[in-house]
């Protein structure tokens, strides 16, 4: 097993709002091993985008706050109750893709010089001449497969394709030769055509650079092909973690299991009603385990006592008291 | 029963809203002192004759023994050249100002909103056309030019300052719907209802006007005062209030014949004035701070 | 399946834009039976939400027609008749901006039942109740405001609204691309319902295949603004026929390797899309296809009929192989 690169400890984040304080992340922990790909699933408002930010260290700190736990990058401390000391670090070690590649380009600027603006600013970049500067910028464009460097350096923002756009941010992100790369849904916003050719450029990228990489997505389909690892996450907490192989020939957490179902099959078969409710009110969430209230599996214990994640592979926990004693 | 648990609910989240958008406003002190400063000329306004001092003196009174008196703790404001308290002449002159902004402001909202609605729902045709090219012709004179004319041709007082005002300050609101209501136009529920058949009736009144009323709110504040300010302007040159009323730009008017030596006479009314302006501009400022982010 | 209940012949909308012509639609030609679900799939620019608005009557379209159940319906909304209205309704994507945020749900639902109806006010909301109780959703959600509903509640909002004039025909324009799995499990579960319920006919637009696999029962694809294969849901998944149809089922994401071992093999996805603006000559998808020939660069194919509910457009099917087609 190579190293673990990234550890998050029981990480807990909150959002002050006019109404209290919204307790959004209750105890995530993830390891992220060395030239890893792991995936961070689950649905809108669960969470994931917010222990994204975190790691990366570009989450607001008002209105949000970290309640307790800490992330540690290789040993070093990046995060803990603040990141004002650790800002630095971050911009080195951890680099980020966006959902939407058109609201991450800056469209006043070239995209070339967007690129080189952050080449300049990485670990390695200080030393570099202007002119090396710009020859890193053009292989990072071949390298993500864009046609005719020379002109895309050129080109603003508005002159490209949304699939071309999402590569000069592959492109930014990868430029900077960071240990951990996070993609927050790099492909939502691209047709399913367009989507598959820039998740298997991705893949190739990552591969050839070790970098370790988390894939946070709601498309469970998309993180089948991609991670080896799979955390699923709902409302705040995680639920199930396996290898991406076990997750899906074996799913445990009636969450996963719901999940699956609920997605239309090329096999055909029909489509589940889905899972009934709504997500959690942050403000005062369940005392117990979070799905509790639309888990169909729920039992009395399930309202008031949060369960503990238990092994029931190897390499494969799931935090629900039905596998409790087993 | 049921209507009736549902409609508490109604007034129930109504309330809320109202106690979150004061959260909102609260957040900003500069704010919250704008909503106490009109708060505050409001109430001295409308209790003048109580709250003043002297209120005899904001009518014909005359009193050379007690003229020209610097400020002090008898007059705080110090007396004009006819005895007169400037204080309480400042709050009753408070009255004129607020009736000026409220009046014009009550006329030219509706006009202007809905001409505004029309023209860009309608846009592409000639009742676009028809009310967006009138309404450049009144943008394109000068207010006060315009407001100075009017008032010159009729009899100088404070009903055809009002009168003045409003005519050429409609247009301002008429534009600034035109623009909201032309993209409006365009967004899903508007396709939806006229999908559905509903008519152009409601669509305009039901669907797209009341998208359009945060910026006309936040401008209404903003507008009162620059709408005292002009009706001020038209007073200090004759046109508007007449003395012996005591209107505030009147009076600064009839001081300013005093300065530098009597310098109070002119300038207490002046800081009036920027005392009244300032307040609306700041709680415009709030206004619209709230109100921009209940947007969708 | 009944009878045909809209047909659309060689329907085009073209935009004309300061860079050139949008050929959004350039000849699209499709029946849809009652009672039956027409998938549309297509990618962007392909111009599939343009035929949803020309058919549901938000732009006039360019050249064709449109017949519904027999009448000739080639104009646009604000000339046709409110009984036409009522029968062709259209769900919009995006929950957020397809209900207006400052009315409540009971005016939002209220407006169409008002037009349709000569109740008094007491009444209508009567109507409003048990509209929001057959699309699922809670009668107290009648005073609640767009934004204090989830995303597939509002957009069951829209599918009550679009029901409240009983129509017979339902546009649906992605209705569930904006959602969450769970969410959109349960809208379209409810959908089918309706559909069952109401004997409702619905036009689908997606470019999810997967959805249309479980929900359509007849399946069109667009590419730039022109069909590329039509067949029932059974046959297309069996036998792709269309090179892009080919790369589009290959670019599915999936969950199982029984789904997996569906997909085509020999086809990967490449190529950008093209800008409708800038459309190839000769076949638009010339570009990208991996099975291209000569003829394919010059000459824009034709739809030929396969048989009586399939037809593909490509020169590979043009001279010879009618019937079966299995092309591994």
């Amino acid at each position: 097993m190579t190293r673990e690169l990234l550890q998050v400890h029981n990480l807990r984040v909150g959002y002050k709002v006019f109404d209290g304080m919204l307790q959004v992340l209750d105890g995530i922990d993830i390891t992220l091993c060395g030239s890893e790909r792991i995936g961070l699933v689950g649905e809108t408002g669960c969470g994931k985008t917010t222990t994204a930010k975190t790691v990366a260290g570009v989450l607001s700190i008002p209105p949000a706050s970290i309640l307790a736990g800490d992330v540690y990058c290789g040993g070093s401390l990046l995060v803990k109750g603040g990141f004002s000391r650790f800002k630095r670090d971050f911009a080195r070690r951890v680099s980020m893709i966006y959902q939407d590649p058109t609201a991450a380009l800056n469209p006043v600027f070239t995209v070339g010089a967007q690129l080189m603006d952050a080449i300049k600013h990485s670990t390695f970049g200080g030393q570099l001449s202007a002119g090396a500067i710009r020859q890193r910028a053009l292989k990072a464009f071949e390298d993500v497969a864009l046609p005719d460097p020379e002109r895309i350096l050129k080109s603003y923002p508005v002159q490209l394709s949304g699939g071309m756009r999402q590569r000069v941010c592959i492109a930014m992100a990868l430029a900077v030769d960071s240990e951990i790369l996070i993609a927050d849904e790099p492909t939502t916003s691209l047709d399913v055509t367009i989507q598959d050719q820039v998740l298997r450029l991705l893949g190739q990228l990552v591969e050839d650079r070790e970098t370790a990489t988390i894939l946070i997505s709601h498309s469970l389909g998309l993180v089948r092909t991609w991670t080896e690892h799979v955390y699923v996450m709902y409302g705040g907490t995680l639920m199930e973690a396996a290898r991406t192989q076990s997750l899906f020939e074996n799913p445990k957490h009636p969450y996963t299991q719901g999940l699956i179902a609920a997605i239309p099959k090329l096999t055909g078969g029909g489509i589940s009603r889905g899972i009934p409710g709504r997500i959690p009110d942050y403000l005062n969430p369940p005392k117990g385990c979070r799905f509790s209230p639309r888990c169909p599996n729920a039992m009395p214990v399930c309202d008031s006592e949060r369960p503990a994640p238990i092994d029931v592979e190897p390499d494969h926990w799931v935090k629900c008291h039905l596998y409790q004693e087993g | 029963m049921e209507r009736n648990l549902s409609r508490r609910e109604a007034l129930q989240a109504t309330y809320k809203s109202f106690r979150r958008g004061w959260y909102k406003f609260s957040r900003n002190p500069l704010s919250v002192l704008g909503l106490v400063m009109v708060l505050a000329i409001v109430f001295v306004a409308i209790l003048a004759p109580y709250v003043s001092p002297f209120p005899k003196h904001a009518g014909r009174y005359v009193c050379f023994k007690d003229a020209t008196q610097p400020p002090s703790l008898n007059h705080l404001c110090g007396t004009d050249v006819f005895g007169r308290d400037i204080l309480s002449r400042i709050l009753f002159g408070y009255r004129f100002s607020l009736m000026m902004g409220v009046v014009v402001l009550v006329l030219v909202t509706p006009v202007g909103v809905v001409l505004g609605v029309i023209a860009g729902y309608m846009k592409g045709t000639w009742i676009e056309t028809l009310i967006m090219r009138v309404t450049d012709v009144f943008v394109s004179v000068p207010a006060l030019v315009l407001a100075l004319a009017i008032c010159s041709v009729l009899t100088p007082n404070i009903m055809n300052a009002m009168l003045a005002v409003s005519l050429m300050w409609w247009p301002w609101y008429t534009r600034l719907v035109y623009g909201l209501a032309s993209s409006l136009r365009t967004e899903f529920f508007v396709q939806a209802s006229e999908a559905a058949g509903m008519s152009k009736f409601y669509i305009l009144f039901r669907e797209i006007l009341p998208n359009c009323l945060s910026p006309v709110f936040t401008k209404m504040a903003l507008d009162m005062g620059v709408v005292m300010i002009l009706g001020a302007s038209l007073s200090f040159v004759g046109l508007g209030v007449q003395p012996p009323k005591p209107g505030l730009g009147t009076m600064v008017a009839d001081g300013a014949k005093y300065l530098p030596d009597l310098w109070w006479i002119a300038m207490f009314p002046a800081l009036a004035i920027v005392f009244v302006v300032m307040g609306f501009n700041l709680l415009g400022d709030g206004i619209r701070d709230v109100v921009a982010v209940e947007e969708v | 399946m009944g009878k045909e209940i809209l047909t659309v012949v060689d329907l085009k909308k073209h935009f004309g834009t300061p860079f050139g012509t949008v050929r959004a639609v350039d000849g699209v030609s499709l029946s849809v039976r009652e009672g039956e679900t027409l998938g549309l799939v297509g990618e962007s620019g392909s111009g599939k939400s343009t035929v949803a608005y020309v058919i549901s009557g938000i732009y006039r379209p360019t050249e064709g027609s449109i017949r519904y159940r027999e009448h000739e319906i080639t104009k646009a909304t604000k000339k046709r008749s409110r009984s036409l209205k009522k029968e062709i309704q259209i769900v919009f994507q995006d929950p957020g901006s397809s209900l207006n945020p400052r009315r409540s749900i009971k005016q939002i639902l209220g407006g169409p039942i008002r037009v349709y109806s000569d109740r008094k006010t007491t009444q209508w909301s009567n109507v409003v109740a048990a509209l929001l109780e057959t699309v699922g959703l809670p009668i107290e959600y009648m005073h609640k405001y767009p934004r204090e509903l989830g995303g597939g509640e509002k957009q069951m909002v829209a599918v009550a609204r679009a029901l409240a004039t009983n129509p017979s025909f339902v546009v649906l324009d992605e209705p569930t691309s904006a959602l969450d799995v769970s969410v959109q499990a349960n809208v379209i579960t409810s959908l089918m319902e309706l559909q069952n319920e109401f004997e409702l006919t619905y036009l689908f637009i997606t470019h999810d295949l997967s959805l249309m696999r479980n929900m359509a029962t007849s399946v069109a694809i667009m590419y730039l603004g022109k069909l590329c294969e039509v067949a029932t849901t059974e046959d297309f998944f069996q036998s792709p026929l269309h090179p892009y149809t080919r790369m589009l089922l290959s670019s599915i994401p999936t969950v199982s390797d029984e789904e997996e071992a569906l997909k085509p093999k020999t086809i990967q996805s490449s190529g950008e899309i093209p800008s409708p603006i800038n459309i190839p000559p000769g076949c638009s998808f010339h570009l990208r296809c991996p099975e291209k020939e000569g003829i394919c660069t010059r000459v824009d194919p034709i739809m030929i009929d396969m048989d009586e509910t399939r037809s593909v457009r490509c020169h590979l099917y043009t001279e010879s192989s009618r019937g079966s087609a299995e092309r591994e």
